[in-house]
């Protein structure tokens, strides 16, 4: 059997979602996001609501998600996905609308945003990447970066005296009436982005059933910014941010 | 005959966001312009037009929530007063940027800082150069009146729709808490989502299988990429200035000595006008209606019949440079401005300019 | 015709209602009105005033600095307000809480009871309509017939029930005002 014959129609057992553009991802190799964008495009896909979704980009490393996932989007300014969110599924309450964040848009200058979105019990989609560090501006600290991790503005650690504590922003979020589905995941094995998936399109579903507000934490790595290799920041992660940043969801009404 | 209504001028952007068939407003309390949302709560558009009334948890926020509504082309709002428009700073340059047409009230108070919530139009150059980052240009309309307010919105969104550009209506806390007679126009519908769709091909509404999707942005970090975006913006806003003057005059025809002024201060020189003429002065106003763009040739035009042009503020002189740009040291021009929230009076303006004249 | 007013005295008075009612009841008869208030944490509690122009015609500064009537009702207000009466214009005061009386020689000074009277009526929100009545026996710049459409346009409707009592504490008003200082 030549390669002729295994590349036939009815051999085919995978296909890239028509839902991702052709576009070459800028994110690094062993990047979280390429994986989460790709969650986002096929449940899109899956649901058949390419022509009803409304994606909000934020500013940090996935400014340009809109690039990636062929539907229409608003590029927001940093950390107010969530207001513009909240008016553009008022105005248009038959639309999914998302926003897609990183840990610093979301859970430094834009928490109130995010809080006030979740609080009111907008319908809508939160999908926050939470990496532990600023990407795009060159490893700085971020609001989730442990203690004692090394980043660009942490050189000897996070002190806690000096820079305060990681941020649960997701346990937070939970406690607030205005949340119906609060769930925390990864995406670094296939098991993994499985139950991410799952995670995103029960989001995806609740939008549209006046429940409130759904949050999707993906905790997940930056190998550039920690300094690691793909397989070696995959491994960081599991041995140090998930006992601080446990899996599972947290709420589900 | 149209209803005549006695409100106040914050009551009469309610109204007149309203009857425009506008689809969204967002905003957060602050003096003196709280009523502007106060109005729309009591009235529950919601039920009747369908228009979106939110309170948002800070200007920063409402003016990110215009900015996600304009982005599906609906017809957005906010309104805020001087400390808050600063807040707004940001997202005004986004929506400029990212030529988004809203309508922005800015009902100034005095500042700097938290200053005093009595009236000012110290944000005249906030509003006309730019209060946010770049080069960027708003159509700013100056009401002078209860029933300018209500006008202004209308005629502001479809300007900013015709230019796909942020419109702010630059008002003060004497128009915005006088009352005065308003007479409401017919309530115009909402548009559809088919006609937004065809109007405004841009929009953000959901991407159909047979366009490209649209989005919206304000990034190009791609040098020239970013310039051509600029080279389009100017040459927009060039043609603004071209065709969207707007002013009026008083007593002009034979004027020797020409007032300039704008909002509540236009309608206070009309009677220091009045009491110059009455002591033989020949004196006339030019009112800016539109701010940016601004009435320069018209004030050109007058100069051949003036000795002076004295222009009048509520502010330590921030419109003056621009009448100083227009006039262009052909006659003398004078000042006369109060702050901190002090009105001049008919009187006062009288004085000052007896004083500037003979100086 | 054109009157340019000034009503100052404590907030709670009802200072910025009866120039609302005022100026309603212009609109009533066709005039053209402006209402300008002092605004804001004052309004509380503390001194309160609006300004209120009437005219046939339009109106260009709703910004004064000379009144042709001044309605006090406090003392800060007479101290405030009495010397920027036009001459020959006129003052109207409540002497309740007043320590200093007007002293000009070259307007028109009377005195209504208002205050009293609302007691006696056994309504003080009356109060108002009390000084309201008695300015337009100086002054009637509004007819009655208009005061009372203006009430019912700057009324709730639930408040309608109320404006006969609004009605006679404006006959009260014109009743009872005293002559202070006649030119």
């Amino acid at each position: 059997m030549d390669i002729k014959d295994i590349i036939k129609p009815e051999n085919k057992v995978y296909a890239k979602t028509p839902v991702l553009t052709d576009n070459i991802l800028h994110y690094c190799p062993g990047c979280t996001h390429g994986t989460v964008h790709k969650i986002i495009a096929e449940v899109i896909e899956e649901m058949g609501i390419q022509d009803k979704t409304i994606g909000i980009s934020p500013v940090g490393c996935s400014v340009f998600a809109y690039n990636y996932i062929d539907i229409d989007w608003e590029q927001a300014a940093h950390g107010r996905a969530p207001a513009l969110a909240t008016a553009t599924k008022r105005l248009n309450p038959s639309k999914y609308v998302f926003t897609y964040q990183g840990d610093g848009d979301l859970a430094s200058i834009g928490t109130a945003e995010v809080m006030h979105a979740c609080n009111r019990g907008e319908n809508i989609v939160i999908i926050f990447i939470n990496n532990a560090i600023y990407g795009m501006t060159g490893g700085q600290m971020a609001p989730t970066t442990l203690l004692g991790q090394v980043t660009a503005t942490t050189p000897y650690g996070r002190d806690a005296k000096l820079n305060g504590f990681p941020m649960k922003i997701t346990e937070l979020l939970a406690q607030l009436e205005g949340t119906c589905y609060v769930t925390r995941q990864s995406a670094q094995n296939p098991a993994a982005v499985r139950k991410t998936k799952k995670a995103i399109r029960k989001a995806f579903e609740n939008s549209m059933m006046g429940k409130g507000t759904s949050f999707v934490e993906v905790v997940g790595t930056c190998n550039s910014g920690w300094k690691l290799s793909p397989v070696k920041a995959n491994k960081w992660m599991e041995e140090n941010m998930f006992p601080f940043y446990p899996l599972g969801d947290m709420k589900d009404r | 005959m149209a209803e005549k209504i006695l409100m106040k001028g914050n009551e009469a952007i309610a109204y007149g966001a309203i009857r425009c068939g506008a689809d969204g407003y967002f905003g957060y309390p602050i003096t003196p312009q709280s009523e502007v949302m106060e109005t729309l709560m009591e009235e529950k558009p919601w039920e009747t037009t369908g228009m979106v009334v939110l309170q948002a948890e800070s200007e920063t926020s409402s003016i990110n929530m215009v900015y996600g509504g304009a982005c599906t082309g609906k017809k957005v709002m906010t309104s805020s007063s001087s400390l808050g428009i600063s807040l707004m700073a940001e997202g005004l340059s986004y929506l400029a940027g990212a030529e988004l047409p809203c309508v922005i009230v800015n009902v100034m108070r005095g500042g700097p800082g938290l200053g005093t919530i009595q009236p000012s139009q110290a944000d005249y150059f906030q509003a006309v150069k730019g209060g946010g980052h770049g080069d960027y240009k708003m159509i700013v309309l100056a009401p002078a009146s209860a029933q300018d307010m209500y006008d202004f919105v209308g005629l502001g969104f479809d300007l900013a729709f015709k230019y796909r550009t942020p419109a702010m209506i630059l008002s003060d806390g004497v128009i915005g808490q006088m009352m005065e007679k308003v007479e409401l126009g017919e309530q115009k519908p909402r548009r559809t989502d088919a006609e937004i769709a065809e109007q405004c091909p841009w929009a953000v509404v959901g991407k159909p299988a047979d366009r490209k999707r649209n989005v919206i942005t304000s990034l190009a970090l791609e040098s020239p990429v970013q310039e051509a975006h600029n080279i389009k913006l100017q040459a927009k806003y060039k043609e603004i200035e071209e065709k969207e003057v707007l002013y009026s005059t008083y007593r002009t025809e034979d004027a020797e000595h020409l007032f300039v002024a704008y909002g509540s201060i236009a309608r206070i020189c009309e009677t220091a006008v009045d009491i110059a003429r009455e002591n033989g002065y020949k004196v006339g106003l030019l009112r800016p209606i539109t701010l940016y763009p601004y009435p320069t040739k018209q004030i050109q035009e007058l100069l051949p019949q003036l000795k002076s042009v004295m222009a009048v503020e509520m502010s330590a002189g921030q419109m003056v440079e621009d009448v100083r740009l227009a006039v262009e040291g052909k006659v003398p021009v004078n000042f006369h401005g109060r702050m901190g929230g002090m009105i001049p009076s008919p009187d006062e303006i009288y004085e000052a300019f007896v004083k500037s004249i003979n100086k | 015709m054109k009157e340019e007013l000034i009503i100052a005295g404590f907030g709670g008075q009802g200072v910025l209602s009866m120039g609302k009612i005022l100026a309603y009841s212009g609109i009533m008869q066709g005039q053209e009105v402006t209402w300008m208030p002092s605004y804001g944490p004052e309004m509380r509690g503390g001194t309160a005033n609006v300004t209120v122009i009437l005219s046939d015609n339009k109106i260009s500064s709703p910004i004064l600095s000379k009144y042709d009537t001044a309605i006090i009702l406090n003392q800060q207000s007479m101290d405030k307000f009495e010397n920027l009466v036009k001459p020959g214009g006129l003052l109207i005061y409540d002497p309740n809480g007043i320590t200093r009386h007007p002293e000009r020689k070259d307007i028109n000074i009377c005195s209504i009871e208002a205050a009293e009277e609302s007691a006696r009526m056994g309504n003080l929100k009356a109060f108002n309509m009390i000084v309201l009545g008695a300015f337009l026996q100086k002054k009637p710049v509004v007819s009655m017939e208009s005061v009372v459409k203006g009430l019912k346009k700057s009324l709730p409707e639930r408040h309608h029930h109320l404006i006969p009592m609004n009605e006679e504490a404006i006959k009260v008003g014109m009743d009872k005002l005293v002559d202070i200082n006649v030119l």
